[in-house]
C-alpha cells in the first residue's frame, strides 16, 4: 500500500519542483484528405482535424483533475503539408491558405500550437516542397498557432545544401515579416537533420508518413525535480550522481506513461511514444542549466559543460527507458536559451556562447534552440550555422535542429521578449566572417561512409 | 475498487477530519485508511478512500479543494495510480 511519505514526495514534485506533463500531442494523418481541388482539400483538412481532436482538450483537463498533475499543453501534429498540398497547391499563396485552415482548426479545438506546416527535403525538393518553403514566412506571419519545420538532411541521405541555402533566406524573410513582434515568426520555425516522425514537441512536431491514422504522443518534463534531487547529493561520487538522475527520470517518466495510457484509453486513439526530453521553461527552478550548475559548474558554458550534459542526457534516458513501454521522439535534454532562465543568465554573464552551444548539441537533443541573433545577420551566415548543425546530426546519427531568431532592428546585448513559454533572450553575437562562397555551391553533401550498413 | 488518495495540508485545527469525512460520507465514499504526520510544523494527513459506490467522482477533487479553502487547509484528491506508477515497479 502507498505510504504517506511517497504521496508527499510526489505532491512536492508537482507543487514545488514544477513536475508536469509538458504536452499531449495528438498526431493526425491528413493523407486521406488529399484532393486536387484546393477548396475541397481545405474542407477535408478542417473536418478531419476538428473531428479527430474534438475531445483532446477536455480529456486532457479531466486527466489533470483525476491525477492532480498539470498537463501544460495539448497540441496537434499533422502530416507534412508539402505532401498533403502537392496535388492542389499551384502557388505559395495556396499554401498560405492551407496554413490559415490549420490555424482555424487549431483554434476551434482549443490547442495552442499545431505543427506540420512542413517539408521533408533531406535529399531534394519537389515543386510542392519549394512552394511550401516559400510560403513559410507569410504562413507564420498570418497565423498564430501554426508551427513549421523542414528536414534538410539525414545520416542516410546527406545534406541538401540547396535547401539549406533557401532556408537561410526563408528564416531571414520570416524575421522581417514579423519584426513588429521581435521576429516572433522564427520561434515557430525549425530546421532538422534526422527529424523524428513522432516528436510531440513544438515547433518541430509533425505526424510522419510512417505513423498510423491518429496517435497520442506525450512529452514529459521535470528539470526542477532532477535539480532538487541532485541538491541532496552535492559532493558525492559520479556513481551516486548518475543513480540519482536515473531514479528521478524513472519517476518523472512513469507519470508521462500513466497520462499517455489514460489519454489513449479515453480518446480511443492508440498510444505512440513517450518523449523523455528534459524540457525547461522560463519559470524559476525549471531549468536544465541549473541542473548543470548543481552538477558542479559555476555557469552553463563553463569548461566541463559538454561532459556534464552528456552524463545528464544519458542517465535521463537510462532511467526513462525502463519507465515506459515505448520511447521515441527527440528524447534528450533540451538546451533552448530563451526558455531557460539559467541559460539566459549564463549568456548574460558571458559564460555561454553560440560555439559552446554548438558543442553541447553533439551530446544532447536537440540543437541550437531559441537563440536570438542580430537582425543584420546575412542569410548565408544563417545557412552556415544550419549546415554546421546538420553536419553534427548527420555524422553522429542523431537529430539536430536549428531555431535561431535574427531579430530585426536589434543587435548584440539587446533583450528580446517572446512571451509565455517562449520566454526572453539576450541577442547573442555571431562569428562575423563570411561563408558566402561555401553556401553558394549547388547540390548536396553526400551521406557519410558509416551510413552504408547494408 | 476505485481508490483515491486524499491529502490535507495546513495548520492543525479542530474539525478538519470531521468536515472531510462528512463530505465523503455524503458522497458514499468509503475510507480505507488514514495516516498523518507533522512535516516542518505543518499538519499532513493522507486518506486512502474507495469511491466505487460514489455516483460521480469527476467533480470530487474540485469540491474537496473548495472545502479546503473554507477550512483554511489545502486538500488534494488524486487517483491512486499516479503514486503506484511512480513508486512501484
Amino acid at each position: 500500500m502507498i505510504n504517506i511519505q511517497e504521496v508527499l514526495e510526489t505532491n512536492k514534485m508537482i507543487e514545488q519542483e514544477n513536475l508536469d506533463v509538458r504536452t499531449i500531442t495528438l498526431g493526425i494523418s491528413l493523407l486521406d484528405c488529399i484532393d486536387s481541388d484546393l477548396e475541397r482539400l481545405k474542407k477535408n483538412i478542417y473536418e478531419k482535424i476538428t473531428r479527430t481532436a474534438k475531445d483532446l482538450v477536455a480529456t486532457g483537463q479531466a486527466i489533470e483533475s483525476q491525477y492532480g498533475i498539470p498537463i501544460v499543453n495539448k497540441r496537434i501534429s499533422v502530416t507534412p503539408m508539402a505532401l498533403v498540398g502537392g496535388a492542389a497547391c499551384r502557388t505559395s499563396e495556396d499554401y498560405v491558405e492551407l496554413a490559415k485552415v490549420l490555424d482555424d482548426a487549431a483554434q476551434t479545438v482549443g490547442v495552442n500550437f499545431l505543427g506540420g506546416f512542413s517539408a521533408l527535403v533531406s535529399k531534394g525538393m519537389t515543386k510542392s516542397d519549394e512552394l511550401l518553403m516559400h510560403a513559410i514566412p507569410q504562413a507564420l506571419a498570418q497565423t498564430e498557432r501554426v508551427c513549421s519545420s523542414v528536414n534538410l538532411g539525414s545520416t542516410k541521405t546527406g545534406i541538401d545544401m540547396d535547401a539549406v541555402r533557401l532556408m537561410g533566406e526563408i528564416i531571414r524573410e520570416t524575421a522581417e515579416l514579423t519584426k513588429e513582434q521581435d521576429s516572433l515568426g522564427c520561434a515557430k520555425l525549425v530546421v532538422f537533420c534526422n527529424a523524428p516522425d513522432d516528436n510531440p514537441f513544438m515547433a518541430g512536431a509533425f505526424h510522419g508518413v510512417t505513423e498510423a491514422d491518429a496517435i497520442i504522443n506525450v512529452g514529459v518534463s521535470g528539470p526542477g525535480v532532477v535539480k532538487t534531487a541532485l541538491s541532496k547529493v552535492r559532493g558525492e561520487s559520479f556513481e551516486v550522481l548518475c543513480e540519482t538522475i536515473k531514479k528521478t527520470a524513472f519517476k518523472v517518466t512513469r507519470v508521462g506513461q500513466l497520462v499517455a495510457q489514460e489519454a489513449s484509453k479515453r480518446l480511443g486513439i492508440p498510444f505512440g511514444i513517450i518523449d523523455l526530453s528534459l524540457a525547461p521553461t522560463p519559470a524559476i527552478g525549471d531549468s536544465v542549466a541549473e541542473i548543470l550548475e548543481e552538477i558542479g559548474l559555476e555557469y552553463a558554458g563553463a569548461p566541463g559543460t559538454t561532459a556534464a550534459l552528456a552524463l545528464l542526457n544519458d542517465q535521463v534516458k537510462k532511467g526513462g527507458v525502463m519507465a515506459s513501454s515505448y520511447v521515441g521522439g527527440l528524447s534528450g535534454a533540451f538546451i533552448p536559451v530563451s526558455e531557460d532562465q539559467g541559460m539566459i543568465d549564463a549568456v548574460q554573464a558571458g559564460a555561454l556562447t553560440l560555439e559552446k552551444l554548438e558543442a553541447m548539441t553533439c551530446v544532447c537533443s536537440v540543437g541550437l534552440d531559441m537563440i536570438a541573433i542580430p537582425g543584420e545577420t546575412s542569410p548565408s551566415t544563417i545557412s552556415g550555422i544550419i549546415a554546421d548543425e546538420m553536419a553534427i546530426g548527420m555524422v553522429n546519427q542523431k537529430t539536430t535542429a536549428v531555431r535561431v531568431i535574427p531579430v530585426i532592428g536589434k543587435t548584440v546585448g539587446d533583450m528580446v521578449e517572446f512571451g509565455g513559454l517562449l520566454g526572453y533572450a539576450p541577442v547573442m553575437p555571431v562569428n562575423p566572417y563570411s561563408c558566402e562562397a561555401f553556401i553558394s555551391r549547388r547540390g548536396r553533401i553526400p551521406a557519410p561512409i558509416h551510413s552504408f550498413k547494408n | 475498487m476505485k481508490k483515491f488518495i486524499i491529502t490535507v495540508l495546513g495548520h492543525d485545527a479542530v474539525g478538519i477530519i470531521a468536515r472531510v469525512c462528512t463530505y465523503l460520507a455524503e458522497k458514499q465514499v468509503n475510507i480505507l485508511d488514514i495516516s498523518q504526520t507533522i512535516v516542518d510544523g505543518y499538519f499532513n494527513m493522507m486518506m486512502i478512500v474507495d469511491a466505487e459506490k460514489a455516483e460521480d467522482v469527476s467533480g470530487m477533487s474540485e469540491e474537496l479543494a473548495k472545502l479546503g479553502e473554507e477550512i483554511g487547509v489545502m486538500i488534494r484528491c488524486q487517483h491512486e495510480d499516479i503514486f503506484n506508477m511512480m513508486h512501484r515497479i
